[in-house]
């Protein structure tokens, strides 16, 4: 599906956002202003080296932190009124962080089921959930462990599971694969793109790894630092679903060719 | 992913060894110790009003336990212990919570904590006789004074050291201020204010029984006075042992506790 932005509603909306950390000894210019339309539906991927801002923005995105200036609008509402979070823009919305971020004091069953606790849902339907995503992260059989009883990989797939657990609108996920072995990593990719295709929701995945950004992306933008700035647009042609294969094929290899080449001319 | 076999059986053997080991080498110790002391008074020929030998004090001890005046004595040291360890934890996890929270009623009372830390508190207890008399009531105030601390320390540790990520999540999540303390904030806190109480609950003890030294005529501490100035040193050291077993079954109820409400944390020792 090509990001067809045109007459509907934008899922997500930055107009003239910007962000300064207030830092003791110099404040430092996180993201210099920035608009922003992501297509509801879309698949948007943030490439960039690491401290461009990325995860700013994904934050602002996700209402964790407020934008200095500017305004964001999530399916059509503001997110932040009179210093604010509004919660019915972020009614719909899922997060994967960079850490896992999984309660110790539940299994992992039990983590993957919190948002569905959190919203009321009766307990046999949760668990039934959490069974089956699970399943679909490839860790079932676990599902009564403590999270401290699982390696770094696992962990973050029951992150995974836990930000799909209520079926969010809008998926926002902070490099979500770095903490994978590249052969899972390869995996987990094919599951997100399927799990993209099933359910269209709109996703923004931030990733330095430029490959990981060709393969999933209906578009990337290309952050550069200090402040940062999208430094570049690359819309992403292919066909899905996209195999393995892809990835040898001379078009893709163009598109990875033409982003290295210009993250190497900003960082 | 199926690699689990052999380091989860090396762990099992270093588990079942963590078990066992002190239920070898602690009867053993104390019985070379108990063998040490009782060959000391025999051959240096020590006065039994100085030390006592062993088999003098077992004697007095069964003796103690059937005399229910003892008992009387044992309930109210357990009763200004446990009086005073519950208004030391109520007042302590409430405050705790409330000075990890609100960053200018830290601030108000940062000094007095500091102050009232740094007080040898146990001088002050002659003060609290005075105050609240002889009776049970200033054993219990005492107690309390002791244990208050570590559990109030504790319990705001534990509450200023909830994890960003984790807060980040229910945030994401839109979830409402209550489902923050309930899901995140009190078990994340919960470690913490169940060593306070570990810590608390043993001054708590002491709080009572000094208490006891100095004043009334009743509790176990009352009762080790008054054997010490009959010269029954025998009988004085069996109401030690008494007072230690008292010691050991609250903390090992606290322990079982901890075990029970945080079995997910380090700190409830290894899952067998
Ligand atoms: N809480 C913060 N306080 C001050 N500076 C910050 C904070 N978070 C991020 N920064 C700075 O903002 C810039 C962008 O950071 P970030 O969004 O984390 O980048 P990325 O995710 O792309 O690595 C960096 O220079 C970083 O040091
Ligand atoms: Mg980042």
């Amino acid at each position: 599906m090509q990001a067809a932005h045109t007459e509907t509603q934008p899922a997500i909306a930055f107009q003239a956002v910007e962000k300064w950390y207030g830092t003791r000894d110099e404040p430092v210019h996180a993201l210099a202003a920035t608009d922003l339309a992501v297509a509801d539906g879309e698949f948007l991927v943030l490439l960039g080296p690491s401290g461009c801002g990325k995860t700013t923005l994904l934050r602002m995105i996700g209402g964790l932190i407020a934008p200095t200036s500017g305004e964001i609008a999530i399916e059509g509402h503001s997110l932040w009124r009179n210093g604010q979070r509004q919660a019915e823009a972020l009614s719909d919305l899922g997060m994967v962080f960079q850490e896992a971020n999984l309660f110790p004091w539940l299994s992992i069953e039990q983590n993957i089921a919190l948002p569905l606790e959190l919203k009321g849902a009766p307990k046999a339907d949760r668990a039934a959930r959490a069974q089956a995503l699970a399943k679909l992260v490839g860790i079932q059989g676990f599902e009564k462990r403590w999270p401290r009883e699982l390696s770094g990989g696992m962990r973050q797939r029951a992150a995974i599971a836990r930000a799909l657990s209520y079926d969010p609108r809008i998926l926002l996920m902070d490099e979500p694969f770095g903490a994978l072995d590249a052969m899972t990593r390869e995996a987990m990719n094919i599951e997100l793109q399927r799990i993209w295709m099933e359910t269209r929701k709109t996703i923004v995945l931030v990733t330095h790894s430029i490959a990981e950004a060709v393969f999933l992306a209906d578009r990337i933008l290309l952050l550069s630092p200090r402040p940062g700035r999208v430094d570049m647009e690359v819309q992403v042609p292919f066909a899905r679903p996209r195999g393995p294969d892809l990835q040898s094929t001379p078009e893709f290899q163009a598109i990875v060719r033409q982003l290295r080449h210009r993250l190497n001319e900003i960082s | 992913m199926t690699a689990k076999p052999a380091p989860a059986q090396f762990a099992k053997r270093f588990v079942t060894m963590d078990g066992a080991l002190p239920w070898i080498t602690t009867p053993v110790l104390l019985a070379v110790l108990i063998l040490i002391w009782d060959s000391y008074v025999r051959y240096a020929g020590v006065s039994p009003l100085i030390l006592p030998r062993p088999g003098a004090v077992w004697t007095a001890w069964l003796e103690m336990l059937r005399d229910p005046r003892a008992w009387h004595h044992t309930w109210m040291t357990v009763y200004a212990t446990l009086s005073g360890f519950a208004y030391a934890s109520v007042i302590g996890v409430v405050l705790g919570v409330l000075i990890a929270r609100l960053r200018w009623l830290e601030l108000t009372l940062n000094p007095f904590i500091v102050a009232t830390q740094v007080i040898p508190k146990v001088a002050l207890v002659p003060l609290f006789v005075l105050w609240f008399g002889f009776g049970v009531t200033s054993k219990v105030i005492v107690a309390a004074v002791l244990a208050f601390f570590p559990i109030l320390t504790n319990t705001a540790m534990g509450v200023k050291s909830i994890d960003e990520g984790h807060r980040d999540v229910m945030v994401s999540l839109n979830a409402t201020r209550w489902q923050v303390f309930r899901r995140l904030e009190f078990p994340s806190a919960l470690p913490f204010i169940i060593t306070g109480l570990e810590i608390g609950i043993v001054l708590a003890i002491i709080g009572a029984v000094v208490g006891e030294y100095l004043g009334g005529n009743a509790g176990l501490g009352h009762l080790l006075i008054a054997r010490l100035n009959a010269f029954e040193t025998d009988q004085m050291f069996a109401v030690l042992i008494h007072m230690s077993l008292l010691g050991f079954i609250f903390y090992f109820a606290i322990g079982a506790l901890r075990k029970m409400l945080v079995p997910w944390h380090a700190s409830a020792g290894p899952r067998v």
